[in-house]
């Protein structure tokens, strides 16, 4: 499949995200943080409204998107700035635009995209950029 | 002028521990690790859980996905028990003025070859750098980190910059 620049591509990775999410997330990377799984400490030692997931967890769901769009394995770089925090109850959409295309040399592709994953509000919560050779 | 009132957080203690790399650690990846990290951010491709389709797409067993490096293998004498990497690791020499919080600022990865169940990966990290901003939220400390990832061959082959923000 040959990528050309403007190609756009969109997934909803996750919908009304729950403490059962974040917990799963805690349990695969190993990070027990307090502040993703116990509100009491999130409230209490942080004044956060709530628990809040992983900024990882984020990045984790837009990667998916980005591998079941430009494929699995040929991940180049895969850069994110986690713009907002995500709550229970939110729901991501991650959005992709190719915004450079090049010849990696061998015959494929060097494909270059933008990166947003918005809330339910079109609030970003996520953006970078990924490169993949296809 | 009360931006002069303001005290940099940064000491010339933390400037000091700029550059010096860590102890290496150890991360396994392995088949079980894979699939958790792929339920918990919901990939349906059958790479991430079925050794034989991993193969069959070319891989040596189930690949990681975007995100996933390894978990550190834990010893409860050296491991930091809520994070699981080792204790010790974080962030150094505390700023002029405490800071209680801490966001993830940013995670970029840059990888050099597949990753894949059966790897074992040794890990560095140092410090690159300090910024100080003053934001909406108010001053903010700014520490960017690079940990390079070898496999058992001695192969680098992930790079991650992190961008830690505390305020």
């Amino acid at each position: 499949m040959a990528f050309k620049v403007g190609d756009k591509h969109e997934a909803v990775v996750i919908e009304n995200v729950v403490r059962t999410h974040i917990v799963k997330y805690a349990g695969a990377s190993g990070d027990f943080n307090p502040l993703h799984h116990d509100d009491t400490a999130a409230k209490g030692l942080a004044g956060y409204p709530s628990v809040f997931a992983h900024g990882m967890l984020s990045m984790g769901l837009t990667g998916r998107m980005v591998t079941d769009w430009l494929g699995k394995g040929n991940l180049k770089k895969y850069g994110v700035r986690f713009t907002k925090q995500v709550w229970p109850g939110d729901t991501l959409t991650a959005k992709g635009e190719v915004t450079n295309v090049a010849d990696a040399g061998n015959g494929k592709q060097l494909v270059t995209v933008k990166l947003v994953t918005v809330n339910q509000a079109g609030e970003s919560v996520v953006e970078g950029e990924a490169v993949a050779e296809v | 002028m009360t931006q002069e009132a303001t005290q940099s957080l940064i000491t010339d203690e933390m400037r000091a521990t700029i550059g010096q790399e860590s102890e290496p650690w150890t991360l396994e990846v392995d088949k079980l690790s894979v699939r958790m990290f792929a339920r918990s951010v919901g990939h349906t491709d059958p790479v991430y859980y079925d050794e034989a389709a991993a193969k069959a797409a070319g891989y040596r067993s189930l690949p990681c996905p975007p995100g996933y490096l390894g978990t550190p293998i834990f010893n409860p004498a050296t491991s930091d028990s809520t994070f699981g990497g080792r204790r010790g690791a974080g962030p150094g020499p505390q700023p002029s003025r405490p800071l209680t919080r801490i966001l993830n600022g940013g995670t970029e990865i840059e990888y050099f070859d597949d990753i894949c169940a059966g790897d074992v990966l040794t890990a560095t990290t140092h410090t690159a750098s300090f910024e100080e901003r003053t934001g909406s939220i108010g001053q903010m400390l700014i520490t960017t980190s690079k940990t390079v990832y070898k496999n058992q061959n001695g192969k680098v082959v992930a790079i991650m910059t992190g961008t830690g923000i505390r305020y």
